[in-house]
């Protein structure tokens, strides 16, 4: 095959229509999610969706550091979308770059829209994204492993947030891009949907796409948010199967 | 404020229980939570493990990368590891830059695979004095529930012992291959509990504990590394005990990082 950093564009869909993995053009990745794995944190979530491997925690409702961001009618809501070192293929620097400040900064706006924060003034919920393993659509693996992680701390919200990636390989609009696919495709359109209301509250958009192709790709992810909203709902349910509460013993 | 009460009234209770040998979870002194390591946890590291020491989580990758050595040792690689206390860990953490803590922990990780001589570093060297191996140990902590240096050490070592140097990939060799890690250093903690030393301290352990040690051993059963830490005193006559208690645990510890439970 050909030799490192060779720009040679794979065959992203064959002649049958079936991508560089074999999947379907409306076809999702394999994607698992555990809510509560971890012990420090009010709630937590872990996905791994495709090849992305992501950990998200929420604190809260709290005291709010810093103390100025504080608003006396309702809780802030702030999140921290992060990349491990080891994520991606070339190390990353540690720390929050430009694109992790933009992604976290339309994360909390999007829980913002669903949450309850009136139900907590002068409190902070804070909401924390660990991207372990990147495969492209970390953003709405983060989002939907943060939405989980707020379900499992018991914050009150209008509905989860399922999200999920449509975009543009070799011409054809494509649900849920993995890294080749991202890499070499011709647009990219992360979404979170409200599943209630069937409004969307992040979206975002890069590349080349005509009013009729971005159509379809709207409805293409809403399709895609109902079966990952079905899983996210399901891994709640897991979560409590075994626990029973002892009635009266408290 | 009521969170601080809280910790002053587990503080004590732990204290108690330890002065009449007894631990919050039930472990004796000398008993190490259960280890279980997962190595090749992450696909797009070089080398990695998840580490879990009772309910405490870490997960370290290993990256290696071509770049200069350093004018004072050109024949030699260059080794770096970080820990990053990420906010997602514990309620006591916040975000910004690196605290002393997560400093501590890698500087004490760093210093026993150094001094094991984990890996020989001038075999990282491509072309003396222009090209080496750049290699990354990260460590990413998950979940804090005590001993985060025990089990960062694990996760460390343990991705160095699973890594691929991507010779191919970089092209300055045909095939990849292992790295050679030619010692397993780990480290074993103690906090002074009272009159007690117990082993593996959990997070509340740590909240109450009156002084840290840190003994980092290879297999030929070498003293590495040391590292006191928080407020508190031993004896030499401690050290001289808890040398002797790191060693009993350390091979366990090592079979653990080689992959597997202990």
């Amino acid at each position: 095959m050909g030799s490192v950093g060779a720009k040679d564009v794979p065959v992203l869909l064959t002649p049958e229509g079936r991508r560089i993995d074999g999947r379907k053009l409306d076809e999702l990745r394999p994607i698992r999610i555990q809510a509560g794995p971890l012990h420090q944190a009010d709630g937590s979530a872990f996905v791994e969706w495709g090849a992305n491997k992501v950990m998200a925690a929420v604190y809260g409702p709290r005291e709010v550091h810093p103390r100025h961001l504080q608003q006396n009618n309702k809780a802030v809501i702030q999140c921290r979308y992060n990349m491990a070192a080891f994520s991606v293929d070339e190390r990353k620097r540690p720390g929050l770059d430009r694109r992790s400040q933009e992604i976290s900064k339309v994360i909390a706006e999007a829980f913002e829209s669903v949450v309850f924060a009136e139900e907590y003034p002068r409190t902070s919920i804070d909401v924390y994204i660990e991207v372990l393993q990147a495969n492209a659509g970390t953003r709405c693996a983060g989002l939907v492993a943060a939405s989980v992680a707020l379900a499992d701390a018991g914050i009150p919200m209008v509905d989860l947030l399922p999200a999920v990636a449509v975009g543009k390989v070799a011409g054809q609009i494509a649900l849920d891009l993995k890294k080749e696919e991202d890499n070499f495709g011709e647009a990219d359109l992360p979404m979170a949907l409200v599943p209630q209301s069937g409004r969307l509250v992040l979206l975002q958009m890069e590349g080349h796409m005509t009013p009729e192709e971005l159509s379809r790709a709207l409805d293409l992810g809403v399709a895609g948010c109902t079966v990952i909203y079905g899983k996210m709902k399901q891994a709640l349910r897991d979560r409590y199967a075994t626990t029973e509460l002892a009635g009266g013993a408290a | 404020m009521s969170g601080e009460v809280a910790a002053e009234i587990r503080t004590a209770h732990v204290l108690e229980l330890a002065a009449s040998g007894k631990r919050l979870d039930g472990r004796g002194a000398d008993d190490y939570r259960t280890v279980s390591v997962e190595p090749g946890f992450i696909a797009t590291a070089d080398g990695s493990a998840l580490v879990r020491l009772g309910d405490t989580v870490v997960a370290a990758g290993v990256k290696l990368e071509l770049g200069k050595p350093f004018p004072d040792t050109p024949n030699a690689g260059v080794l770096t590891t970080n820990a990053e206390l990420v906010p997602l860990s514990s309620p006591t953490f916040e975000p910004g830059p690196p605290q002393p803590g997560a400093i501590e922990v890698s500087r004490v990780v760093d210093r026993a695979i150094r001094a094991a001589e984990a890996i020989d570093l001038t075999r990282l060297c491509v072309t003396p004095g222009e090209k080496t191996w750049v290699c990354y140990v990260d460590v990413h902590v998950l979940d804090h529930s005590g001993n985060l240096i025990d089990a960062a050490m694990l996760a460390g070592v343990s991705a160095l012992a699973h890594a691929t140097v991507p010779a191919k990939r970089f092209g300055v060799a045909e095939a990849d291959y292992a790295l050679d890690v030619q010692h397993l250093p780990v480290e074993c903690t103690f906090v002074r509990l009272g009159d007690t030393i117990v082993v593996d301290p959990t997070f509340d352990e740590e909240q109450a504990a009156q002084g840290r040690l840190t003994i980092a051993t290879d297999e030929l059963g070498r003293v590495v590394a040391m590292q006191k830490g928080l407020v508190g005193a031993f004896s030499p006559d401690d050290v001289r005990s808890l040398v002797a208690r790191a060693l009993a645990h350390g091979d366990r510890l090592r079979a653990a990082a080689r992959g597997g439970a202990a």
